[in-house]
């Protein structure tokens, strides 16, 4: 029988493997920032090891970061010491570090696509959930703890349980103003936050073939907000354009397109679970409730937690609206907003900037918000400014800030006020994720962008 | 990583499902550059709460938490096991836990215990009826046991042996360098580096 796409990956990664234990996988790249990885540094300093392959590993600092004023010292004393300890740890073991002021210093999941280093076949880990980003170009890439960190920094390998296959196939063809995002919150609301749970997701159909590398990067981005192990996608040409020419695409670029070419589910693979979505049927999508399955068409209205027949699902609906100043029944349209965001590893790619500036540009954003755009890197925000997206967001009443996380967790600055309530690009609408206090609805930029116009949430369709 | 054998304690009930690491521990509290320290962060924009459970005098001293389903998802920060331990918890039992959350108390000494949902209401119901209701967790029978019920749970034996010997990951995995050793040197050559850096 053939092999699915992330079988094949997978073995061809097995450093050992014994009956009983978890594989022994090879890891090909091992990406690094500020917040997760000072005390797998102490753990190795504790116990004399070196980094073994300080040639594979990178580093940059992203999640502390503020997007003001980026040159002076760090305010926030704890901020401080943690990005000081990120740049000791890196010189002391030698470990490429993209600072604050440097191109490639951004959303560590930005920084890897844009220097090539990521690409089709590998195995990636970062003490980031949203590592899943990088499955767009057909590797294997999940979020770590600080414990495997540590234990990548001294061996380059993770032991680690064959995850079962998922397919998710969304066919068809995406009606204009909706996107990527809207593609990921659909299946979310489908499958649920715990329903990739075990699972590595392979997106596949003819509407994840026609998506960009930035809307698959958008989709797989999302993967672990299903539970998802991981999620990927098969390389195309689309991939191998999108690579050549970066700063580390291969040398050797057709002997290792060939490898990459074979990397496709073979035709009489099975995957654990197969799932078909229809593109043609989806509208842009939202999200009314505290976690990102509880999501909706821009079209419907807040739910009804007494329809809910799940007591567990109509219990989590009636906290969600609580939490979220809501009332059953009303259009999600009429939900104002104080907060635009646009910016993340989901949403926060050149692509996204383009999207939404298309929307912006020569009109005002709504008097009753503020907008906050948030460059995935320092390399995206030189691209806008080449582009003039820049002028564009800042002539509507937009703030063009510099490159980081930001406000899609809340770590620097950038953080919403109790009760303020924010239309999204990021990942999660977690309680408190953008602010204590704060109320997250998750979108797309096309639809940040028109609910930054309108005031309330809607899209483009609605200017 | 200390040994885990067997654990008897109280239990605390919290009633929710999709106990995000957000909620374990908010990003604010995640600036720290220790391992230790972390407990006045634990469920912090709950705690405020008077009624929030923890608050609660009867469940102070509880030692194994009892979660709703899907407890532990989104982000992949460590902090989460670490403030769940900082604060006194020795288990979490839940239906499902999230796979990196799952993965990172495993690695740890967390202890973090599968039991069907039907298990978890009977042990909510039991502990609120009565909080000193005594819990232990023996992972050598794999068993939990409260009143006169003891329930098998599942664990993978090779999980169970790293726990009950208290072993580091890195120190297996660094036993089978030459195996490491034999693999990169097999590794094709256009697989890309980061050093040196080109720009």
């Amino acid at each position: 029988m053939g092999k699915t796409l992330a079988e094949k990956i997978w073995d061809d990664h097995i450093v050992r493997s014994a009956e009983g234990e978890p594989d022994l996988l090879y890891i090909d790249l091992h990406l690094i920032h500020e917040v997760t990885s000072p005390q797998a540094f102490d753990g190795l300093r504790l116990a004399g090891r070196p980094v073994r392959r300080a040639d594979l590993t990178i580093a940059t600092e992203d999640h502390n970061t503020p997007t003001l004023d980026i040159l002076k010292p760090i305010a926030d004393p704890v901020s401080k010491l943690q990005i000081d300890t990120l740049r000791s740890n890196a010189k002391e073991f030698g470990i490429r570090l993209h600072s604050l002021g440097d191109a490639d210093q951004g959303v560590v999941h930005v920084v890897g696509p844009q220097l090539g280093i990521t690409q089709p076949g590998m195995t990636i880990v970062c003490g980031d959930s949203h590592t899943s980003t990088h499955g767009a170009f057909g590797a294997i890439a999940f979020g770590i703890g600080t414990s495997e960190v540590e234990h990548v920094l001294a061996t380059q390998t993770l032991p680690s349980r064959r995850p079962k296959t998922m397919a998710i196939n969304v066919e068809g063809t995406l009606k204009a103003g909706v996107s990527a995002k809207d593609i990921i919150l659909a299946i979310i609301a489908q499958i649920g936050t715990g329903g990739g749970q075990g699972y590595i997701i392979e997106y596949r159909g003819s509407a994840i073939r026609a998506l960009s590398m930035e809307g698959r990067m958008t989709v797989c981005n999302m993967s672990i907000e299903a539970g998802a192990r991981a999620g990927l996608i098969a390389p195309d040409q689309k991939t191998f354009d999108y690579i050549k020419g970066k700063p580390h695409a291969p040398e050797d670029f057709e002997g290792a397109q060939k490898y990459w070419q074979s990397l496709f589910t073979d035709a009489d693979a099975k995957f654990d679970v197969e799932i078909t979505i229809s593109a043609d049927e989806l509208e842009p999508f939202v999200t009314w409730g505290t976690n990102p399955g509880q999501g909706l068409p821009l079209n419907a209205s807040v739910p009804n937690p007494a329809e809910i027949k799940d007591a567990e699902e109509r219990g989590a609906a009636e906290r969600a609206l609580q939490y979220m100043g809501l009332v059953a029944g009303t259009p999600l349209k009429k939900i104002a907003i104080d907060t635009v965001f646009l910016g993340s590893c989901t949403n926060g790619r050149i692509e996204d900037l383009r999207a939404a500036a298309s929307v912006l540009e020569g009109k005002k954003i709504a008097t009753t918000l503020r907008m906050l755009v948030v460059p995935g890197s320092e390399r995206v925000r030189q691209q806008a400014m080449q582009e003039g997206l820049d002028k564009v967001f800042i002539d509507a009443g937009a703030e063009w800030r510099n490159a980081g996380c930001s406000m899609c967790l809340g770590m620097n600055p950038d953080q919403l006020a109790v009760g303020e309530r924010s239309a999204s690009t990021s990942n999660r609408n977690f309680e408190g994720r953008q602010g204590k206090g704060g109320r997250t609805h998750l979108v797309s930029p096309l639809v940040a962008a028109a609910t930054a116009i309108r005031g309330t949430l809607s899209s483009p369709a609605d200017l | 990583m200390e040994k885990f054998i067997k654990h008897t304690g109280t239990g605390v009930p919290l009633r929710r499902s999709n106990v995000d690491t957000d909620q374990i521990i908010p990003a604010v509290y995640l600036k720290r550059v220790t391992r230790s320290g972390f407990e006045d962060g634990l469920f912090s924009a709950w705690r405020s709460d008077p009624e929030f459970v923890l608050n609660k005098a009867e469940f102070k001293s509880g030692t194994v938490l009892v979660a709703g389903p899907e407890f532990g998802t989104g982000s992949s920060r460590e902090h989460a096991v670490w403030a769940l331990q900082n604060y006194g918890f020795k288990v979490v039992i839940s239906s499902r836990f999230a796979d990196i959350f799952r993965n990172n108390s495993l690695k740890g000494g967390l202890l973090t215990v599968i039991v069907a949902q039907s298990v978890v209401d009977a042990l909510w119901d039991a502990i609120e009826s009565e909080p000193t209701t005594s819990i232990t967790v023996d992972l050598e029978a794999r068993t939990v046991s409260y009143n006169a019920i003891t329930l098998n749970f599942e664990l993978d034996d090779y999980t169970r042996w790293r726990l009950l010997e208290g072993l580091d990951d890195i120190g297996l995995t660094l036993k089978h360098t030459d195996s490491i050793d034999a693999f990169e040197a097999k590794r094709p050559a256009y697989k890309p580096k980061t050093l040196p850096i080109r720009i």
